[in-house]
């Protein structure tokens, strides 16, 4: 078996997404599921980076790390601690997250089995940015658009709720 | 990006007896680039230690550390000495594992940042097309850095710490993107190598002096924005001393603490190369092709920033604290305006 430098940072990164997932799943700690939550999307991240999608990695290390996980700690730490109250997860909805979790795993293994699945031979680590801005700005220009008019409509919302009278 | 480099980094390990596997020798090349990185940001934390404690003591009559070494050289040095053997105290109610998480987080965020700093043309341990964004990106760390910190120490003054340092660091991102953003409009690319290149020729093709006057008030909101993202005064809510004894950092003592301290350096001399590189030519020279070559680059780069550094700490000693409903005024309804204000001028200007 040839193991290459590719290969290795590929299962290391894989063994950090899957273990951190595991943690984050399993820990009953709220703030070790984030950090758990944290060190998956790095991973995640850097398996973009193996594929050569720099931008796509770099982006989702900015909005779900230094946006989404900081909100989530936020949120978590104003109310555990200071209340002294222990936010953990102590129910069990056996019946419905069962549910849910085998028809996520059936779209999901529907997708992985009917996608065609073509090896990349040679990477080439070019510049993606230039291309993606591109694309935004011609073939996808309308979802683009309706995603800032969402976007806008949470800020105004946002700072609708935050005001004082 | 990184695997061509090292392809080209294995050709140099020929010359030994014996044959290392391949990716052994690949992670044998990253460990090196990365040990050289952290020593560098660590000596330059070090150095700025001591330039703060020397200009804070001078701008105050006094003479600052004398002892050690000539006007007090290594007294930075026996105070990294000092901290390596404290012994490291860790709260009974602390949360042991993400107390000891935190401070390194802080650390490595600090020091993955180095790797995109160009320093020459040459010098540059990753030339990233997207290095830009990814300085912007890995300082989230830092934040969650903080923040754990002020949570796992389980003490009322470190959460308030951890929770001033969160809010502010996030709410002070936007006008420091926004200002770097009329930087890539201008430059037409994220590559801190490109920008540099882009400003050659002296100083009036710095990009601060380009579209008078909005990228010179580009500049000073990243700069301001900047002193706050560092949790540097008139922005050091995060660890008011006479609010929150320490902030977040508080329950920390001994090697812990010393990465927090350090990070904060090198975070300061971080925010300088990038707001020299930005805006001020980085490692271009000042005077066209004078003094451009050989050793220069580097030279130019490190007078920049810490010129930047000297600002910063000239700052940190002159003005008061400011408030947290001052802060977020500054942020929210003075900076942001403002840049958007630059990034629509620089706009309409270029399509003229």
């Amino acid at each position: 078996m040839n193991i290459t430098l590719f290969d290795t940072i590929f299962y290391l990164l894989a063994f950090l997404t899957l273990g951190s997932a595991a943690i984050m799943v399993f820990s009953k700690n709220v703030i070790y599921s984030a950090v758990g939550l944290l060190f998956t999307f790095f991973g995640v991240a850097g398996i973009y980076v193996l594929l050569a999608a720099d931008f796509v990695a770099v982006v989702q290390v900015l909005v779900y790390v230094g946006g989404i996980l900081i909100l989530l700690l936020f949120g978590v730490m104003l109310s555990n601690k200071i209340t002294n109250i222990e936010i953990t997860t102590e129910t069990l909805h056996f019946l419905p997250a069962s549910l849910v979790v085998i028809g996520i795993f059936v779209v999901l293994y529907r997708v992985f089995i009917t996608t065609d699945w073509n090896p990349v031979g040679s990477y080439n680590f070019d510049p993606t940015t230039h291309e993606i801005g591109t694309l935004l700005m011609t073939d996808y220009l309308i979802p683009f658009e309706i995603a800032s008019i969402l976007l806008l409509g949470a800020l105004i919302g946002a700072a609708y709720i935050a005001r004082k009278d | 990006m990184i695997l061509p480099i090292l392809n080209s980094e294995i050709t140099f390990l020929q010359f030994l007896p014996f044959d290392l596997p391949e990716p052994l020798i690949s992670i044998i090349f990253l460990l090196i680039g990365a040990s050289i990185i952290a020593v560098v940001a660590s000596v330059l934390a070090l150095v700025g230690v001591y330039l703060e404690r020397k200009i804070s003591a001078h701008m105050q009559d006094r003479l600052g550390p004398m002892e050690v070494g000539p006007h007090g050289i290594a007294q930075t040095f026996a105070d990294a000495i000092k901290l390596l053997i404290k012994e490291d105290i860790v709260p009974q109610d602390a949360d042991k594992l993400l107390h000891f998480i935190a401070p390194v987080m802080v650390f490595a965020a600090t020091l993955a940042a180095f790797a995109v700093l160009p320093f020459s043309k040459t010098l540059v341990v990753s030339d990233l097309n997207i290095g830009l964004l990814y300085i912007i990106a890995i300082s989230s760390f830092v934040v969650i850095g903080a923040i754990l910190a002020g949570w796992a120490s389980n003490n009322k003054w470190s959460l308030l710490g951890g929770m001033r340092s969160a809010a502010q660091i996030v709410s002070f991102e936007i006008p420091a993107s926004l200002a770097v953003l009329s930087v890539i409009m201008i430059v037409g690319s994220m590559n801190l190598g490109d920008i540099v290149e882009y400003q050659k020729g002296g100083f009036f093709n710095w990009i601060i002096f380009k579209y008078f006057p909005f990228n010179f008030i580009a500049f000073i909101i990243y700069f301001i924005a900047s002193l706050a993202e560092v949790n540097r005064a008139p922005f050091d809510l995060p660890e008011a001393e006479s609010e929150l004894i320490a902030g977040f950092h508080t329950e920390y003592s001994g090697m812990k603490w010393a990465m927090f301290f350090l990070a904060e350096y090198a975070n300061m001399f971080l925010v300088g190369v990038v707001a020299s590189t930005l805006f001020l030519g980085g490692w271009s020279s000042p005077f066209g092709d004078f003094l451009n070559s050989g050793p220069f680059p580097v030279f130019w780069i490190f007078i920049k920033s810490f010129s930047l550094i000297f600002v910063q700490i000239w700052i940190r000693w002159t003005l008061p604290r400011v408030r947290v409903d001052q802060l977020m005024y500054v942020s929210w309804k003075v900076l942001t305006p403002f840049a958007f204000v630059a990034i629509l001028g620089v706009g309409i200007w270029m399509v003229l």
